[in-house]
């Protein structure tokens, strides 16, 4: 299973470097979308998969970290990379703000707050002109530069992409393995218990919340520079339950479940283009349909499916006798 | 005496805008009195809840216009096809497969809903805005400077008589207390011999009749559109939590509570920022009163 895994890895990791050069430009921007949603995916997972704390506020975070970036190198001419710790240390904040109410509330109650900042985060990008440029967005956002490497066009850009959601898996992996990873599992699994462990509730409750936003808004920084242009509409409301699809459809609390989530969230609609107007229709059934019969999502029918399998294994010798 | 009629005119102004505010609340509490109910009896949180009060408009809508059927009688074919569609369908077909793998798939899957719904009647309907025949004749009347229109009126008179009888029946009689009795404790209920199944089902078909209402008072106001549903789902919700996630009581002081609020504020505030007062309430009394202004915090169940 071990090796198997490594395999599995190398010819998926094989496909994300060299799928794009075939690729037309619509393509390779789909394949960058996708690569970064992935990491926005794997920092809600963190807060609701592994912490257990509901969270639907993930887009309006992207959102913050956008704008930090898009504002910073249009208006004050700041280099690209300078503004990432700026956005990833602004969503960072406003993730501790958000994940106040979490200290006293819990499941839907704790959805309704976090919308209803999603919401309130969304109408400042669209009401406040003089920062944001309210409906009309931002444009010619640049995309940077790397030591004197030009990075403007697609395919170089779709590899930046990649080997920042690549950095950002290996933290994820190193978080969920942390001890921080261990505390947070512990108050998704038993607050109470957790307590009496000597975990402090409160301030892996706000962390849970806080890195999940800082993934969310450094990525953003990300993502402007790809659309070299913003508005508010991205980072509404919708797009956060989209981003919550994304965890519970690719599979909550595990690793890989995010970035199956995204590519089926946001590849999906794509590939339903044949059916032209009705593709939101089919989409939304199909949603429906994988809730009813795979709540746990791809990853957990996959394990069911290969659980079945070795079932059947082992059974087989022993029924050969009689 | 300049400054006492200026004075008098800000007076009307604010009157004005209660009455509108205390109108439109009242529909929003119809929304979210079957949220709640839904929620108390099954744990449902339905995302879909704005856009279960789209469909019935744009269903009697499509009777009036294809059918040739006056509004009165469009609406009840509407009641009977919104209690198949939106209380049974949606009970047999979304709720109940789904529910038994906890909160966060039916909240997905009702939110996919609300999508399907939303697509659905920009697909086969219209995807503009269609005028919405008033319920009662329009008329304007006035009452010591401050106007008021018959739908305002009307509005009103429907959501004090249907929640007063609402409230009669879940107080009042058999059924309503065995409604009431599944809400607090399905289990209890079963042992005490109350059909749950009937009741939950029961449930079901209020809320599509609540919405039914609301839609018909709702759209010759905001005209009947695919994408209404987003602004009155969302309003709907907050006022569930902030008058009480378990109170019929608390759905209605939240509903007229956040229709003042939001006229007042964009009166007065912002135009811009209308929605976001309501979601500062919604807010503040998460933090500060998670139970609701009428809920019973031992109800909570968190």
């Amino acid at each position: 299973m071990g090796t198997m895994r490594w395999i599995a890895g190398g010819i998926f990791l094989a496909l994300l470097v060299l799928l794009p050069r075939e690729l037309k430009p619509y393509g390779i921007f789909l394949m960058s979308n996708w690569v970064l949603f992935c990491v926005v995916a794997m920092g809600l997972n963190l807060t609701l998969g592994y912490a257990g704390q509901i969270s639907i506020a993930q887009a309006g975070f992207l959102g913050v970290g956008a704008y930090t970036t898009a504002i910073l190198t249009t208006r004050f001419g700041w280099d690209f990379w300078l503004t990432l710790p700026v956005a990833t240390g602004l969503s960072f904040l406003l993730g501790l703000i958000v994940g106040f109410p979490a200290l006293r509330v819990q499941h839907h109650y704790l959805a309704f707050v976090t919308l209803g900042f999603n919401i309130l985060i969304y109408l400042v990008f669209r009401n406040e002109d003089w920062l944001t440029g309210g409906a009309f967005g931002i444009f010619d956002i640049p995309r940077p530069g790397f030591l004197g490497v030009d990075m403007r066009d697609p395919l170089s850009f779709y590899y930046l992409c990649l080997v920042f959601a690549a950095l950002m898996f290996a933290a994820a992996w190193w978080i969920v393995r942390s001890p921080w990873g261990r505390a947070f599992a512990a108050l998704r699994e038993n607050p109470v218990r957790a307590a009496s462990l000597g975990v402090d509730i409160r301030t892996y409750t706000l962390l849970a919340f806080a890195i999940g936003s800082a993934f969310a808004g450094l990525t953003g920084a990300f993502y402007a520079s790809l659309l070299e242009f913003i508005d508010p509409y991205p980072f509404a409301l919708e797009y956060s339950l989209s981003f919550l699809l994304m965890v519970i459809s690719g599979g909550s609390a595990t690793l890989i479940g995010p970035i199956v989530g995204a590519g089926m969230v946001l590849l999906l609609p794509e590939w339903l283009r044949f059916a032209k107007d009705y593709y939101l229709l089919i989409y939304a059934l199909l949603v429906m349909v994988l809730m009813a019969f795979c709540p746990e999502g791809m990853v957990g029918l996959w394990r069911r499916m290969v659980a079945a399998i070795g079932r059947r294994r082992a059974r087989a010798p022993t029924e050969r006798p009689t | 005496m300049a400054l006492r009629a200026r004075r008098t005119l800000v007076m009307i102004e604010a009157l004005q805008l209660l009455i509108s505010g205390v109108s439109t609340g009242a529909i929003y509490a119809l929304a979210a009195i079957g949220f709640v109910l839904l929620w108390q009896t099954t744990g449902t949180i339905n995302f879909a809840q704005g856009e279960f009060v789209m469909l019935p408009s744009i269903i009697m809508l499509a009777f009036v216009l294809h059918g040739g059927l006056p509004l009165w009688v469009a609406f009840a074919v509407t009641l009977v096809v919104s209690g198949l569609l939106l209380g049974v369908a949606f009970k047999v077909l979304v709720v109940q497969p789904m529910i038994r793998h906890g909160v966060l798939p039916l909240v997905i899957a009702t939110i996919a809903l609300g999508i399907f719904m939303r697509e659905g009647a920009k697909e086969f309907f219209s995807n503009e805005a269609q005028p919405f025949p008033m319920p009662v004749p329009y008329v304007v009347l006035e009452l010591g400077g401050v106007t008021v229109t018959s739908h305002h009126l009307f509005c009103l008179a429907v959501a004090v008589v249907l929640v007063l009888a609402l409230q009669w029946f879940l107080g009042g009689t058999r059924t309503g207390r065995s409604m009431q009795a599944v809400a607090q404790n399905a289990q209890a209920a079963e042992i005490l011999g109350i059909d749950v199944k009937r009741m939950v089902m029961l449930t079901f078909l209020v809320n599509a009749a609540l919405v039914t209402v609301a839609a018909i008072l709702v759209t010759p106001v905001y005209l009947a559109k695919w994408d209404n549903g987003e602004a009155i789902g969302l309003t709907a919700f907050i006022a569930a939590i902030v008058g009480g996630f378990n109170q019929v009581r608390g759905a209605v002081l939240g509903g007229v509570l956040v229709g003042v609020l939001e006229n007042f504020s964009a009166y007065y505030i912002s135009t811009e920022y209308r929605t976001a007062f309501p979601l500062i309430l919604l807010i503040l009394v998460i933090m500060f009163r998670p139970y609701g202004l009428l809920g019973r915090p031992e109800e909570r169940t968190v």
